[in-house]
This record gives C-alpha cells, sequence and structure tokens, in this order.
C-alpha cells in the first residue's frame, strides 16, 4: 500500500487551472475557466488526503460520495469515479461548475482547514469527471425493471431532472413538461453559456432521455391542464412539481416601471435561450452602454458579465451590503472583478432617473453602513445621511430576487404557505396525495443543487408512496461507536478490528 | 366553426406529441390581416375565453404573444387573428400556410375573463381588437347576459366576421373610421350610443390598440360602468419568469402573464403601457428592414407601404 498521504505531504497548491484571458473574454461567451487536464486532476486528486471522516459528504446537499470518487480518480479511474458520482449526482458536468462548492464541499474540506492551504479543488475534479464522460459518452444506466406506474414532472429544470432520474431508475414511465419550448429550466435560460454551456446541459438531458425519460415542451401545466387532471383522468400514478421561483421582485423604487429598466431573468432568457446576442434572431435584446445592475447574487454577476461581453463601456453593481455578504460564489464575483465591473458595495438604489421620454437616464444611488445584525445574522445596512449621488447610465438590470411563480396555485386548490409557495411536509408531499413539490417553488430562490437534492428527497417519499423500493439509496451504514473508538477508520479494510470486550 | 361544447368531457389524450401545430385553415380579412386556425385539440378543450398564447414562427424566430380569438373543442383547434405589424407577424402572413406547422405554441396562458355575473354587457373590439373579443361575447351570452356588441374598421372592405357577432349579439353596433357602412366614427361613438339607450349596463368589455381600450374606459368613467381590458403588452416566456409585461394598475405592479391579461380599465395607466410598447422599437424597426432585404421579404416593402397608411398600435410582435 501507497505511503499514507498526510496534510504535511499533499501539494500545498491546488493544482493550476487555465482561464481565458480577462480582457478577451469580455468580449465573448466562451467558457471562462477550462476544464482540468489529466496531469492537473491528478495533482489536486493528491491533494486529499482520504480522511476518515469527510466533511466534505457532509457539506453536500445530495452526499456525493466526495472522498470515494476522489480516490477512483487518484488511481487513474476516471470512469469509476464517474460511477460513484452518479450515484447520487446526475449532472456532474453542471454541478462542478454552478455549485456554491466554497459553502457545501469545499467549505467542509479538512485540507481548507488547514492553516495556509486551499480545499480540495472539488468542484473542478468533479468537472473534469462529468466532462470527461460527455466527452466518452458515458453513461451511468443500471438495469430498470418496469414498475408499471406513470409520474408527471413539471418543469424541467434542476430539481425536475433529479427527480425525474430517480423515478425513472425505478422503473417508473416518466414525462417532464415543460412551458418553454426547450427543456433544462433555469440552467437554459439563466445561467450563461460562458459559465454553463447549452451543450452540457444538452448532455446531461440526453442522459435522461436514454433512461427513459420522456420531454414535453410547449406545456404550461395548470393552464393546459391541472395538477387535479394530472392525477385524475391523465391517470399519473405521482406528479412531481417544480416550477421554480419565477417571479422576479422588483424594487419599487420610482422610475422602477421605465423602459431601460428590466428583471436579470428577461435580460438572460433573451440572451441565453433566445440567442438574441447571435446573429439571426429575431429577440430583440436591451443593450446598454452604461448599465446598473442591482444586487449580488450569481443571477447579478451573470447578468453583470452579460452586459459587458455585449459591449457596455460601463457595468456597475450596485449592492447595499459588502462584499463579504454578497450571496453570489466567489469566484463569480473574483471573475467579475478580473472582467472590469465596477462593484459599489454599500449602496442602495434610490430612483431610476428619466430622460423626458420613457427611457432610463441616470440612477440616483445612496451610500450605506453596516449595522447591527439582522434576522439572517448578516450586518443590515443602514443609509449615510446626505450621501446620494447619481451616475447617468442608460440600462438598469434588476436582480434582488425572486417571488412564488403564481400558475399552480391560481390553478389548483393545492395548499400555500403564507408568502405563495408551496407548502409541503418534511417529506415534501402537498396537500394533494401523491403530489409532492421541491425546489425553489417550495423554498424560495436557492441553488441548483438545493432543487436536485429536493427532486431526490421528493423521489424518495414518491416511491415510498408508490411502495417502490428505494433502489438508488446507497447502502453506507453508519459505524457504530464501538467501531469509532480508538480512532479507527471501520472502512480501513485491512485494519486490525479492536474488541472492547 | 361551431360553438364549443362545454359539457363534452373527453378524456385527456395524454400520449398526444405537443411539437407538431399544424395549421389547418387561414383566411385573409385585409392585406395586413389573417386569420390561422391551428390544430390543439387540448388546448381548445383548456382554453377560455380572455386567454392568450405564445407563438413561435421558427427555431430562430422570437416569442410573441396572440389573444386566442375563437377555440372549437369539436376540431380541436383554437383561432388566432394575427395583424401584420412588426417583422414575426409579416413573416407568419408570408409563410404560414394551411399545412405548414408553428415550431412552438404554448398556452392558454393568463387568467381567463370573469363571465356569469353581469346580466347586461357591452363587447367592444376595436382593429385587431374585434376578434378577441368574440368569445368573450360569446361565453356571456352563454352565460344568459343580454349582449350588445360594437365593433369597429377602418371602412367596409375590411369588417370580418360580421355574421359570428350577429349569431351571439342581442345588438350589433358597426362602426367604421370613413362611414362607409354603420356609424362613422370610432367604437367610442357606438359606445356613447350604446351608453345612452341602455340605463342598466353592468359591465364594458374593451379590446384593441392600447388608445382605444383607453378612450373607452375614459367614455365609461363618468357613467361608473365597470370597464374590463384585455392588455397585451411585450412579453418573452408568458408565465410570469421575466417580468418583461409588467402594467402600473392603480397603485401597483401587475404582471399582464399570469395577473392579467384582463384588468379594471379605470385603475390602468395606459400612457405607461403606450410607452413599454416602444421598448424595442429601434430593434424591430431595425429586423424588419434586414428581413426585407433578404429574398423572403420581396413583397415585404408593398406591405409596409399598406402598413404606413395608418394600421393600429403593434401588439406584441
Amino acid at each position: 500500500m501507497a505511503k499514507k498521504k498526510t496534510i504535511k505531504t499533499i501539494p500545498r497548491e491546488r493544482a493550476h487551472v487555465e482561464e481565458q484571458n480577462p480582457t478577451l473574454r469580455a468580449r465573448n461567451f466562451d467558457e471562462v475557466t477550462f476544464c482540468l487536464s489529466p496531469e492537473q486532476a491528478q495533482i489536486e486528486t493528491d491533494r486529499c488526503i482520504e480522511c476518515p471522516n469527510p466533511g466534505c459528504v457532509k457539506g453536500c446537499p445530495v452526499g456525493v460520495d466526495i472522498r470515494g470518487f476522489v480516490a477512483r480518480l487518484a488511481a487513474g479511474d476516471i470512469r469509476g469515479a464517474y460511477e460513484v458520482i452518479t450515484e447520487t449526482n446526475l449532472l456532474p458536468a453542471v454541478c462542478g461548475r454552478v455549485c456554491p462548492q466554497e459553502h457545501q464541499c469545499e467549505g467542509a474540506c479538512v485540507v481548507g482547514k488547514a492553516k495556509g492551504l486551499a480545499p480540495v479543488a472539488i468542484g473542478r475534479l468533479e468537472r473534469f469527471v462529468g466532462d470527461t464522460a460527455i466527452a466518452n459518452g458515458w453513461t451511468n444506466i443500471p438495469y430498470i425493471e418496469p414498475s408499471g406506474y406513470r409520474v408527471g414532472i413539471v418543469g424541467s429544470g434542476p430539481a425536475g431532472m433529479a427527480c425525474a432520474a430517480d423515478m425513472a431508475k425505478a422503473g417508473c414511465d416518466v414525462t417532464v413538461y415543460e412551458a418553454f419550448h426547450v427543456p433544462g429550466g433555469v440552467l437554459r435560460y439563466g445561467i450563461p453559456d460562458f459559465r454553463l454551456p447549452n451543450s452540457v446541459i444538452d448532455a446531461e438531458i440526453a442522459n435522461l432521455e436514454k433512461l427513459g425519460v420522456k420531454f414535453e415542451c410547449n406545456v404550461l401545466v395548470g393552464r393546459l391542464f391541472t395538477i387535479e387532471q394530472m392525477i385524475g383522468e391523465m391517470g399519473f400514478d405521482a406528479v412531481f412539481i417544480g416550477t421554480g421561483a419565477g417571479y422576479p421582485t422588483f424594487p419599487g423604487i420610482p422610475g422602477d416601471n421605465l423602459n431601460g429598466v428590466l428583471s436579470a431573468n428577461e435580460l438572460l432568457t433573451r440572451c441565453n435561450m433566445m440567442r438574441a446576442k447571435d446573429g439571426g434572431f429575431d429577440t430583440p435584446l436591451p443593450i446598454g452602454t452604461r448599465v446598473a445592475v442591482i444586487g449580488a447574487g450569481n443571477t447579478a454577476m451573470d447578468a453583470l458579465r452579460v452586459c459587458k461581453r455585449l459591449g457596455a463601456a460601463e457595468v456597475r453593481c450596485i449592492y447595499r451590503r459588502s462584499r463579504a455578504e454578497a450571496p453570489a460564489r466567489v469566484e463569480e464575483v473574483h471573475h467579475a472583478e478580473e472582467e472590469g465591473i465596477d462593484f459599489q458595495w454599500l449602496t442602495a438604489p434610490v430612483e431610476v432617473l428619466d430622460d423626458g421620454k420613457g427611457n432610463v437616464r441616470a440612477l440616483r444611488c445612496i451610500r450605506m453602513e453596516l449595522g447591527a445584525p439582522d434576522a439572517s445574522g448578516r450586518r443590515s445596512p443602514v443609509p449615510i445621511a446626505g450621501s446620494e449621488y447619481e451616475f447617468d447610465c442608460d440600462l438598469v438590470v434588476v436582480a434582488i430576487g425572486t417571488n412564488a411563480n403564481p400558475i399552480i396555485g391560481q390553478t389548483s386548490r393545492i395548499k400555500l404557505d403564507k408568502r405563495g409557495y408551496i407548502a409541503t411536509d418534511a417529506d415534501l408531499a402537498t396537500s394533494i396525495p401523491g403530489v409532492y413539490a421541491g425546489g425553489d417553488i417550495v423554498t424560495g430562490a436557492a441553488t441548483v443543487i438545493k432543487a436536485m437534492g429536493a427532486g431526490r428527497r421528493a423521489a424518495r417519499s414518491m416511491k415510498r408512496y408508490l411502495g417502490l423500493r428505494d433502489t438508488d439509496a446507497v447502502y453506507r451504514p453508519a459505524p457504530s461507536w464501538r467501531e469509532r473508538a480508538f480512532g479507527l477508520d471501520p472502512e480501513e479494510r485491512n485494519a486490525v478490528r479492536v474488541r472492547v470486550s | 366553426m361551431t360553438s364549443p361544447q362545454m359539457s363534452a368531457q373527453t378524456p385527456v389524450q395524454t400520449q398526444q406529441t405537443l411539437s407538431d401545430f399544424e395549421i389547418v385553415d387561414r383566411r385573409d380579412f385585409s392585406d395586413v390581416t389573417y386569420l390561422l386556425e391551428v390544430r390543439h385539440p387540448l388546448m381548445a378543450k383548456a382554453a377560455k375565453p380572455g386567454q392568450f398564447v405564445i407563438v413561435m414562427l421558427h427555431e430562430h424566430g422570437e416569442r410573441i404573444p396572440l389573444t386566442i380569438a375563437d377555440f372549437d373543442r369539436t376540431r380541436g383547434t383554437i383561432t388566432l387573428v394575427i395583424q401584420a405589424v412588426g417583422k414575426t407577424t409579416r413573416e407568419m402572413q408570408q409563410v404560414c400556410r394551411v399545412g405548414t406547422t408553428l415550431h412552438a405554441l404554448t398556452g392558454p396562458m393568463g387568467e381567463p375573463s370573469h363571465i356569469g355575473a353581469s346580466r347586461k354587457v357591452v363587447c367592444v373590439g376595436g382593429g385587431l381588437g374585434v376578434a378577441p373579443v368574440y368569445p368573450q361575447a360569446r361565453a356571456h351570452r352563454e352565460a344568459g347576459a343580454y349582449v350588445i356588441g360594437i365593433v369597429g374598421f377602418r371602412s367596409q372592405d375590411l369588417v370580418f366576421w360580421e355574421d359570428k357577432f350577429r349569431a351571439c349579439c342581442d345588438e350589433l353596433i358597426i362602426c367604421t373610421d370613413d362611414g362607409s357602412v354603420g356609424l362613422k366614427g370610432n367604437v367610442t361613438v357606438g359606445l356613447k350610443q350604446a351608453i345612452a339607450t341602455h340605463a342598466d349596463i353592468d359591465e364594458v368589455v374593451a379590446i384593441g390598440p392600447p388608445i382605444m381600450m383607453k378612450a373607452c374606459a375614459e367614455t365609461t368613467r363618468p357613467h361608473f360602468l365597470k370597464t374590463m381590458v384585455s392588455l397585451n403588452p411585450i412579453m418573452v416566456d408568458g408565465t410570469g419568469m421575466c417580468g418583461g409585461c409588467r402594467v402600473k394598475v392603480g397603485d401597483g405592479i401587475k404582471f399582464a402573464c399570469v395577473d392579467g391579461p384582463d384588468f379594471d380599465g379605470h385603475q390602468v395607466d395606459f400612457d405607461d403601457l403606450m410607452v413599454r410598447l416602444k421598448r424595442f422599437a429601434d430593434q424591430e424597426r431595425a429586423a424588419f428592414e434586414r428581413w426585407s432585404e433578404t429574398c423572403r421579404g420581396r413583397t415585404a416593402a408593398a406591405l409596409l407601404a399598406s402598413a404606413a397608411a395608418g394600421a393600429p398600435a403593434p401588439q406584441g410582435g
């Protein structure tokens, strides 16, 4: 057996990963971060000490066996690593790109806790595995025994895709309904090509189709048929609702209805899904020369960087808290800064000023300072009196969050919570028997991986409801106290068990 | 087209592939107005008066909202009446023939109109609004209301669906700008006449270009008549996701696609709506000019000339 890696012997620096030059990439929509090369991936796997009690797995919302896949990768078995990941996560190429790893697996990495060491770049390794799988056309399709049940999924975003995959693997006949003309949900309309190329989404959807999942686009569930009709006359045995929180919030300041003020969702949908940025497509795209984006989440970062790539001379980010509180992935903020985005931290918009013809002329803002912590534990911003200022701009993009999409609530008797989201119990069951819900339509706006986690949890509940065995539960028994005693790793095969008797 | 059979509850065909939206009928009412009847049995069954669809002509097209002008549950079709005002609607006018298909057709979208509470209803349709007001008039009639139809056209040769309106209205007033048939003047002339002769009107429904709906709302405001208007602002998805269709109604902001498209005409800020409809005016004009120069747009110059003669405000496309 090779010499055990320790925190002292591993490479101290992360494997260098190539990125597009910031000045160059600020003018194109190609991906910013390149995939690790096999050699770089090897260096990075060497940094994992394969600790007996991995924090990364607990940090992952879907519990990917990270240590397991990194170990396979270290042994040069990429296919094996892919199979370990796809036990729990269907979309490694997507999650490796868009998960906020610093708050999840990498945030809990033991290596990262050591002084002066960055955590293992789990996200980049996951992407390496996912991209290699796409390039080689690998799929991990288990033997599927048809169960005879029919399952309907409303929404083809990450929650719906995760639920569809699990139910298809359990032998159900799964149909996914999507209101747009192409499947993918927020992955398709929301996340720009330089962060998540369309080819990756196409590959992941093709994998689902290989599992037998059917996609029906151009179907607005609720209006074309209702949830009640699905479990009634349409004969679905169970239904999952993953419609997302698509109903953008506007700041409610004077002038926010002017032409030139639009939601980040609208900008990104026109640019990504309708491909308005490419020649030969009919959808119009508002192009600003001086742009202000309100908000500092991932959507705001995408909007900022899209505007820059569309040719805006000045792109400002207006956020009322400081950089430390910004909800975006650290890497995205860093990339945006590199690309020349002007971040106005601790600044809140006060009024959008018009040019007399209904268009945006300028944005008036006020400086803020951080006061006492609020209910969310973040220090709440307080305006500084007399610090108002304005700057010229012709486009204001609003990325301050979303509310619950009302369509399912309008068209069915399903129980909603006070804020209009679908009310569920701990198993994600709704008030209608056989109907489950998960993702942003239950929790409010969150992340792709959390939505996928919810889709999988709902699938587990649905299988219980239908009386199906949970075929994809990975059996990993928790070690008993006796096995944990004396610091022995029970999974270390050749360790001599010490019995206390 | 026969009237829909409200009671016919056939089971939903779940195995239907929803990608093939065949055009089964087309009629041209004028050089800019045309009718398309599209096969979509599920939507024909689900559609209610006041709802709309989003159409994509081809893979490179834009998504445009169009109000459902009629639906036929026995034939399994929905009817769209389209005015060629922008690049997409003109291109549709050229390429949509019986037997061709649309790339995407999603709907029915929006909250249906509230039918049944009013005993005497005036249904006003101007220009492009003539077609979408028809299903509302028919539904009010079927709910037992006394229906007064008022439809406005530029001249006699542009009049369409007179027979359909006569079949579902207790009274029909036709208004033409040049007076070649019916009353001379726009639909507010007819509306004033209806208000003068009927003291017990419960509700006015007005659909058409924003300027016409605004005029109708101002006509009924002194009489405190409930006035519902159907808004059709610029949209992308039609599901509430983008917020591009937001309109000022009273003190609040509403999304026409999911909160509407029907709103209280006395509360709607029409000036704001008209400004927002011109959001992409420059890009739309540029797109149209680019398209006109290609071989597909050979006859477009002729269409442009006729449109410049005075077509109503664009609706979405």
